[in-house]
């Protein structure tokens, strides 16, 4: 089977996901991304890289972080940018999602970053955009997440130096997760030997063992001892149906408290995607505590955007 | 017009024939198979030396789009298709737009296929009006139009009192009713099987229990009313395994699989493809390995193309918005032959699951070779490799998971009522 990702030289093409990407391509790109976080700290931003590429920002879903944060990495690497919210135009008009896509590429375009509510939207594009076209997956359906996933990997590597001794928790809704999936594609590749996915069994996906993770239905269980937890963000949606019962419920038994976290390594470290649900899957004193990196996510997330585009652009 | 088909292998297995044999056909019906009649005079000799003349074959599950789909496919272009595809006669299940639900629909259809003069189409008539699995149709109507049985096509969408009714109503005149055994609440909006490449791929799913629930439901209700059911298209060894004890205790339970089903499973899907998406979702190996054995002995009764052409632009979006279904008619007899070879099935037994078999569910004379009986016959080179080309396919549909696939076994000629509709 091909990986769509890879060139025929076996560099990467597209980032459409981190399953099934080796070992040295996702460390290239952490790598690449601590040569730019010294660009996002200086006074004056901007690198010259991508001078004159043209990215285009399709946002099929509306986003208001993943698209800002690749705005501003495309924009530090100096290239112009135009965010499409396609959700809003054409598509209401029935055009379809490759004709779109054909139509911005007939205006030379160099990148799509693109987010769409189906799982597979971005390899669909991939297999159909030029040749000399990239396409960085923002997010598609509850399948991949892969940038989110790499800006996780880069800041567990800033806190605990070596994925190869590390044990890592994923709390929440696995089942429709796309950060999940990518985080857990990621950890098992970089040489996490335990990944622990927690999670009522309503939010787990079928045979989700088979990706390589220790499945957990107990909190206090799964977070014991571990290195590091990677919280998930519950849709509101998700309380509406018979998936859950309530928030408060859901709280009680795998929100983040600082009780529970205790259980943790006393190092150990608290992530979130964002947007965060205070007082639903992550307790405040907690989302704010000592332990929590998200904010430095955040600004990771920036800095491995950059590397993304500025690799794909090179290759 | 008189023909005499030569020295071909001819295998019939309603007579138990596989022998090197002569058949004759005059007016459309086969008059000898061995020794000619006395002074046989042929108009048209066709000589079969080194390939297999067996029954036309009977496919239970045609789409042919027509009425109201013709966007996707007409009548005149799945009927070429039928015909490449050796098929000379087929059921088109209810689920047009508008739905085979009154005797006017019905009738006009088989007009239009009579007028096109190639394969017999049966159609399958809707079990409730508009599908909705509310209000039961006329089915002694629909049955005097032409309907051979009655289903809910694709949604089952029926409560247990109305399938209970319905299978009880349809049974008062002994009509057979077909279901596909799914239960719709649980299915839900799912596009793949409840397994590991779902799992992986993000897709929402259809547990195995979707099948087994709608099947256990079935058969009790076919236990206590007496109906005669056939099974459409089962997926998962689970379903094997009940519709196997089923049948067991003797009810009168026929059973199907479609023949993408019997080659493939969730693995094909791969990346996203989305030619994959298929109702019901191709599930795991173990399970596509417990439908190849069911079909061998005999719990699976036939293996039908499940043909559903689609248009292109409905399969060049993501997986999950792709309309299901893949275009399969002319590839039927090749994939069954496939089948038979992987598991070492003496080729007349094949042949058996796509002619007599599905011809016995139907409740029609085809399917065989007999004296008298129509001349509708198939005549396939069993060695000869083709490819499967879109440029070649003659279905107006090009979707389908073997695209690009070298595939063994062409049919070389197809009969209908004794006139020649297909010749490669």
């Amino acid at each position: 089977m091909n990986n769509p990702q890879l060139n025929k030289n076996g560099k990467l093409q597209h980032l459409l996901t981190t399953e099934g990407l080796p070992a040295p391509i996702l460390l290239k790109i952490l790598d690449t991304a601590e040569s730019f976080v010294g660009v996002t700290q200086r006074d004056i931003k901007k690198v010259p890289l991508l001078r004159g590429k043209a990215i285009f920002n399709l946002f099929f879903e509306p986003s208001t972080r993943t698209r800002t944060t690749f705005e501003i990495a495309a924009k530090r690497l100096s290239a112009d940018v135009v965010n499409l919210n396609i959700a809003a135009s054409s598509q209401s008009k029935g055009e379809t999602m490759l004709d779109t896509v054909n139509n911005l590429s007939a205006m030379n375009a160099d990148m799509f970053i693109v987010r769409h509510s189906q799982s597979g939207a971005a390899h669909l594009i991939a297999r159909h955009v030029r040749p000399e076209i990239h396409v960085i997956n923002a997010g598609d359906g509850r399948h991949a997440h892969p940038t989110q996933a790499l800006l996780d990997m880069f800041t567990i590597r800033r806190y605990k130096k070596d994925f190869h001794n590390l044990r890592v928790a994923i709390v929440g809704d696995i089942l429709h997760s796309r950060v999940a999936r990518s985080q857990i594609h990621a950890l098992t590749t970089l040489g996490v030997p335990e990944v622990r996915v927690i999670s009522p069994k309503t939010l787990l996906p079928a045979k989700v063992e088979r990706l390589g993770v220790h499945v957990y239905h107990d909190m206090e269980q799964g977070l014991k001892d571990v290195d590091v937890v990677l919280m998930l963000r519950l849709q509101n949606e998700r309380m509406l149906g018979a998936r859950l019962p309530s928030a408060e419920e859901y709280f009680k038994h795998y929100g983040l408290t600082q009780e529970k976290l205790a259980l943790a390594k006393h190092d150990a470290i608290v992530m979130h995607p964002g947007p965060m649900n205070r007082g639903i899957e992550i307790d405040s004193a907690v989302a704010d505590g000592k332990q929590s990196v998200i904010l430095p996510q955040v600004t990771f997330g920036i800095a491995v955007r950059m590397a993304v585009m500025a690799i794909l652009a090179g290759n | 017009m008189r023909i005499l088909i030569k020295d071909g292998r001819v295998i019939d297995p309603e007579n138990g024939m596989d022998t090197v044999n002569d058949v004759y056909i005059v007016a459309g019906k086969i008059v000898a198979v061995g020794d000619g009649p006395d002074s046989f005079q042929a108009n048209h000799v066709i000589n079969a030396r080194g390939l297999v003349v067996c029954p036309g074959l009977v496919d239970l599950s045609v789409r042919l789009r027509e009425p109201g789909l013709q966007y996707k496919a007409t009548l005149e272009s799945e009927m070429k298709a039928a015909a490449a595809g050796g098929v000379t006669s087929l059921a088109c299940p209810p689920d047009t737009d508008p739905p085979l639900d009154e005797p006017g629909l019905v009738e006009m259809l088989k007009d239009r296929a009579r007028s096109l003069n190639q394969a017999h189409v049966y159609p399958i008539g809707a079990l409730t009006q508009g599908l909705k699995g509310e209000q039961l149709t006329e089915m002694a109507e629909l049955h005097d139009a032409g309907c051979v049985a009655f289903s809910q096509s694709d949604k089952l969408l029926l409560g247990s009192r109305v399938m209970m009714q319905a299978m009880q109503y349809a049974s008062t005149f002994n009509f057979r009713v077909w279901l596909r055994p799914e239960d719709d609440g649980i299915a839900d909006s799912g596009v793949a099987h409840d397994g590991e490449v779902a799992t992986r791929l993000g897709l929402p799913a259809v547990p195995v229990c979707a099948e087994t629930i709608a099947l256990s439901k079935i058969i009790l209700i076919a236990k206590g009313t007496g109906a005669k059911v056939h099974l459409c298209r089962i997926s998962s060894a689970e379903g094997v395994a009940m519709v196997r004890e089923a049948r067991q205790q003797g009810l009168p339970i026929t059973c199907d699989v479609a023949v993408n089903h019997i080659h493939l499973s969730e693995m094909d899907i791969s990346f996203f493809d989305s030619n994959c998406h298929l109702i019901p979702p191709l599930r795991g190996i173990s399970d596509r390995d417990a439908l190849r054995s069911g079909l061998a002995d005999g719990t699976i009764d036939a293996v039908c193309s499940d043909h559903a052409p689609v248009d292109e632009d409905a399969k060049l979006v993501p997986f999950g918005e792709s309309e299901a279904g893949a275009t399969s008619i002319e590839l039927l007899l090749s994939l069954v032959l496939k089948w038979a070879e992987e598991k070492n099935i003496p080729l007349a037994v094949a042949v058996a699951k796509v002619t007599s078999e599905p011809a016995k569910i139907l409740g029609i004379e085809a399917g065989d070779l007999s004296v008298g009986a129509g001349a509708d016959l198939c005549i396939f080179d069993p060695e000869q490799h083709w490819r499967v080309e879109a440029s070649t396919l003659r279905s107006q549909g090009k979707n389908t998971p073997f695209l690009g696939m070298e595939l063994q076994g062409k049919v070389k000629y197809t009969l209908a009522n004794g006139i020649i509709v297909y010749e490669d």
